[in-house]
C-alpha cells in the first residue's frame, strides 16, 4: 500500500531525512516513534502529498508522488496536531465545506454518519471556536474520513488532550482502522502506541532504525528498546 | 579555497581599462553642451546607469523563470546577484537624474515618466530583498523571489506606459530635433561615441560585478555546507 | 485495488474534472463569506478604514467645491488600496494560523481552483466595501458617484488589484514580517492599475470624451488578464513545498 525506497529530504543545506526505507502492508497500523526533529512530521507531510520528496520513490496505493499527487490525495486522510478546521463556522459547516471540496457525494447523510461516528451529533450547530481541543480532534478525524480514504495518516493526534478525551480519541482510532485502512500515526506516547499499532517503527536520524510488529513485542520492554535506538 | 577563476580577473582589469577609458572620453573628449553646459556629463553616466538597472531586472526576471522550470540553485544567486547590482545602478540612475535636473529645471525631482519608473523599479527591488530577509527556509525564499522577480518585472513596462500617457518634461534625447523641447539637445558625432563607449562601458561593470557576486554566493554555500558536514559530526 | 472499490461502507466519490473545480472554487468563496458574515471583523475593519480615510481627507485638504471634484477619484483609490490590503492578509491569516492552508492543500483538486476560490472571494469583499462607500462619499460630499462608466472603472480596478494581491498576500503571510510586508510588495506593482483607475474614474466623473478614456480602460484590462494569466502559472510555487 505505502512504498517508500532511499527518501531523501533536504531543507536548504540541511537533511533531515536519510535514504529512508518504508513499507506499509494494506490494513496495517503503523506507529512510527522518534525523538523531536528526527523527521516525523517531514515524513509524514511528504506521504501526505503536502512535501516534496528531494530524492527516491514514494508510492501510495501505487500512484507515484509528486507526479500523481491528485490521485493519492483522493484516497488519502490526514489529521494532524493543528485541527485544519474553521473556528468561525459550525461543525457541520466545516464538514460540508470539506465534503464539497472532496466532491462527497449524497454529502448530507455522510456527514450525520460521520458526526455520529465520532461522538459529536449533539454539537453540530455549535461553532467549533468554542470546541475543546478534544472535540477539536474528534472532528478533525471526521473531516479526514469524510470521503472515506483507504490510507490514513495521524501527526501526534493525542497532544493537548486530557486522559479522557485521549482515550475517546483511541476508541474513534481503533474504529477507524477497523474498517481495514491503512494506518501511519506517529506518536510521542510509547503506551498508546504499542496498545493501537500492529506494528512500530522507530525513527532515528533520518532513517528508520528498528521495526518490531506486535507479536516480536513485549511493552514492557518497549521504552528501554526506544533508548536503545535512539540513542544508539 | 578555490581561486578567483582567470576569466573573470581578465575581465576585472578589462573592466578597469574600460572604465578608465570612459571617464577620459565623457570628461574630454566629448564637448562642452552648449546650453546645458558641464553638467551634461552626468547624462552619459545617468543613462547608462539606467539601461543596466533594466538590464539587471530583465536578468532576474529570466533567472527567477529559469529556477522555477529546474530547480537549479544556481539560477537563484543569480537573480538575488543581479538585484543587488540593479538595486545600486538605479540608485545611481536616479540620483544622477536629480542632479542633471536641479541646474536645468530648477527643481531636484520631475514627475516624469521615466525618473517615476526608475523609482518605482528601485521599489520592487528593495521589496524584492526584504521578501528574501523575512523568509527562513532558503527553497521558500528562492521560490518567491523569483515570483515576485517575474511579477516586478512585468508590471514595470506598464507602469511606464501609464505614466507616459501623462505629458512628459524628461529630455527626448535621441529622435525628437525640436530644439524649442526643454532640455533637448542633439547629440554630435563625438557625443554619441562617448555615450556608445559608456554604455558598453557600464555593461561589462554589470556582467563582472555579477559574476563576482555570484561567486561569492556560491562560496558562501560552500561554506555552509561544509559548516553542516561539522556539525554533523 | 478491486477489493477496496467493493467495500460496502465506501463513499462514492462525485465527478472530477470541470464540476469539482467549479464545486470547489464555489465552496471556498462560500465558506469565507459564511465565515465573515458570522464574525464580521473584516467588513466591520475594513468599513471603518475606508470611512476614517474619507474623513480624514476631507480635514486634511479643505477644499472648496470645485477642488474636490478633480481629486475624488484619487481619494477614493488611495481609500480602497489601503482598505484592501486590510482584507487580502486576514484573508490569507485565517488559512494560515489553524494550519488550514494545509487542509485546502490536501483537497483532490488542482491549485489553480484554490487561488481562484480565494481571488474571488477577496473580490467580493472589497466590492461590498466600495458599495457601501460611494453611497456614503456621495451623500457627504455631494457628488453622483453611482454612475456606469465608474462602476465599470472599480470594478476593473478591484479585479487588477486582487488578482496580484491574492498571490502577494499567499506569500507574504508565510514571512516572519507579514504584516508590513504585503503593502511593501504589493504598492509598486499595482501602480499600472492605480493610475489607470484613477484617471478612468476623473475622466467619467468630469464628463470626458470617450476617446480619452479608452487608452486607461485598455491599460486596465490589459493589465487584469496578463497577471491573472501569470497568477495562474505561478500559484503552485508560492504553496507548494
Amino acid at each position: 500500500m505505502i512504498e517508500v525506497r532511499r527518501l531523501v529530504k533536504n531543507f536548504g543545506l540541511k537533511v533531515v531525512l536519510r535514504g529512508l526505507e518504508f513499507h506499509a502492508e494494506p490494513g496495517e497500523f503503523v506507529a512510527l516513534l522518534g525523538p523531536n526533529g528526527a523527521g516525523k512530521t517531514t515524513f509524514l507531510r511528504i506521504l501526505a502529498s503536502l512535501s516534496r520528496p528531494t530524492l527516491g520513490e514514494v508510492r501510495l496505493a501505487g500512484f507515484q508522488l509528486p507526479s500523481q499527487a491528485a490521485a493519492v490525495r483522493r484516497i488519502l486522510g490526514v489529521v494532524s496536531h493543528q485541527p485544519l478546521l474553521y473556528g468561525d463556522l459550525t461543525a457541520e459547516e466545516n464538514l460540508r465545506f470539506y465534503g464539497r471540496m472532496y466532491g462527497v457525494s449524497r454529502l448530507e447523510s455522510r456527514i450525520a454518519d460521520v458526526l455520529e461516528m465520532v461522538g459529536l451529533s449533539a454539537r453540530r450547530r455549535d461553532l467549533v471556536r468554542h470546541f475543546s481541543r478534544g472535540m477539536q480532534q474528534r472532528l478533525a478525524i471526521g473531516r479526514a474520513i469524510l470521503h472515506d480514504p483507504e490510507i490514513m495518516l495521524f501527526d501526534e493526534p493525542h497532544t493537548g488532550l486530557d486522559q479522557e478525551a485521549a482515550a475517546m480519541l483511541d476508541g474513534v482510532l481503533r474504529e477507524v482502522a477497523a474498517k481495514g485502512r491503512t494506518v501511519v500515526m506517529t506518536s510521542h506516547d510509547l503506551a498508546r502506541a504499542s496498545e493501537l499499532a500492529t506494528r512500530i517503527d522507530i525513527l532515528s536520524k533520518g532513517v528508520i532504525a528498528r521495526t518490531v510488529t506486535r507479536q516480536e513485542l513485549d511493552p514492557a520492554a518497549l521504552p528501554a528498546l526506544y533508548r536503545a535506538v535512539t540513542h544508539g | 579555497m578555490e581561486a578567483m577563476p582567470r576569466g573573470l580577473k581578465a575581465l576585472s582589469w578589462i573592466t578597469g581599462a574600460l572604465f578608465g577609458v570612459a571617464l577620459y572620453m565623457v570628461f574630454f573628449y566629448a564637448p562642452r553642451e552648449a546650453v546645458m553646459g558641464e553638467v551634461q556629463r552626468v547624462f552619459y553616466f545617468h543613462v547608462a546607469a539606467g539601461w543596466v538597472g533594466a538590464l539587471a531586472f530583465l536578468v532576474t526576471a529570466v533567472a527567477g523563470v529559469l529556477y522555477l522550470a529546474r530547480g537549479n540553485r544556481r539560477w537563484d544567486i543569480v537573480a538575488q546577484a543581479s538585484v543587488e547590482i540593479g538595486v545600486v545602478f538605479t540608485l545611481i540612475n536616479i540620483v544622477s537624474g536629480s542632479i542633471w535636473a536641479r541646474p536645468i529645471w530648477n527643481t531636484w525631482w520631475t514627475w516624469d515618466p521615466r525618473l517615476v519608473t526608475a523609482t518605482v523599479m528601485e521599489l520592487i527591488y528593495i521589496a524584492y530583498l526584504m521578501l528574501r530577509q523575512g523568509l527562513e527556509d532558503p527553497g521558500r525564499r528562492a521560490r518567491f523571489g523569483a515570483v515576485y522577480g517575474i511579477l516586478g518585472f512585468l508590471s514595470v513596462p506598464l507602469t511606464f506606459l501609464s505614466i507616459r500617457i501623462f505629458r512628459t518634461i524628461h529630455p527626448v534625447v535621441v529622435g525628437n530635433s525640436d530644439p524649442t523641447a526643454q532640455g533637448a539637445f542633439d547629440m554630435t558625432p563625438r557625443m554619441l561615441q562617448a555615450f556608445m563607449f559608456s554604455l558598453m562601458t557600464f555593461t561589462f561593470l554589470y556582467a563582472t560585478a555579477l559574476w563576482h557576486r555570484v561567486r561569492l554566493g556560491r562560496l558562501a554555500e560552500k561554506v555552509d555546507q561544509l559548516k553542516m558536514k561539522v556539525m554533523a559530526g | 485495488m478491486a477489493e477496496a472499490f467493493s467495500r460496502p461502507d465506501r463513499a462514492p466519490v462525485a465527478h472530477r474534472g470541470a464540476r469539482g473545480y467549479l464545486r470547489a472554487v464555489s465552496a471556498i468563496v462560500w465558506k469565507d463569506l459564511a465565515a465573515e458574515m458570522r464574525s464580521r471583523e473584516l467588513l466591520g475593519a475594513m468599513l471603518v478604514f475606508a470611512l476614517v480615510v474619507i474623513l480624514i481627507f476631507n480635514f486634511a485638504l479643505e477644499l472648496d467645491i470645485r477642488t474636490r471634484e478633480t481629486i475624488t477619484s484619487g481619494v477614493l483609490w488611495v481609500t480602497f488600496t489601503f482598505a484592501g490590503t486590510l482584507g487580502l492578509s486576514r484573508s490569507m491569516a485565517i488559512e494560515k494560523d489553524r494550519g488550514c492552508l494545509d487542509g485546502l492543500l490536501l483537497a483532490p483538486v488542482d491549485r489553480s481552483a484554490l487561488y481562484f476560490g480565494k481571488a474571488l472571494g477577496n473580490l467580493v469583499f472589497m466590492l461590498i466595501v466600495e458599495a457601501i462607500v460611494l453611497p456614503v462619499y456621495s451623500v457627504l460630499y455631494n457628488v453622483n458617484l453611482l454612475q456606469p462608466g465608474l462602476l465599470l472603472v472599480i470594478a476593473l480596478g478591484s479585479i487588477g488589484y486582487v488578482t496580484v494581491g491574492t498571490l502577494l498576500a499567499s506569500m507574504a503571510v508565510q514571512a516572519r514580517t507579514r504584516d508590513v510586508l504585503l503593502p511593501i510588495l504589493l504598492f509598486p506593482v499595482i501602480i499600472p492599475v492605480l493610475v489607470a483607475a484613477v484617471k478612468a474614474s476623473n475622466g467619467f466623473l468630469q464628463g470626458l470624451e470617450m476617446a480619452e478614456i479608452w487608452p486607461w480602460l485598455n491599460l486596465l484590462i490589459g493589465y487584469d488578464v496578463i497577471f491573472a494569466a501569470v497568477a495562474l502559472m505561478v500559484f503552485d510555487y508560492v504553496v507548494e513545498e
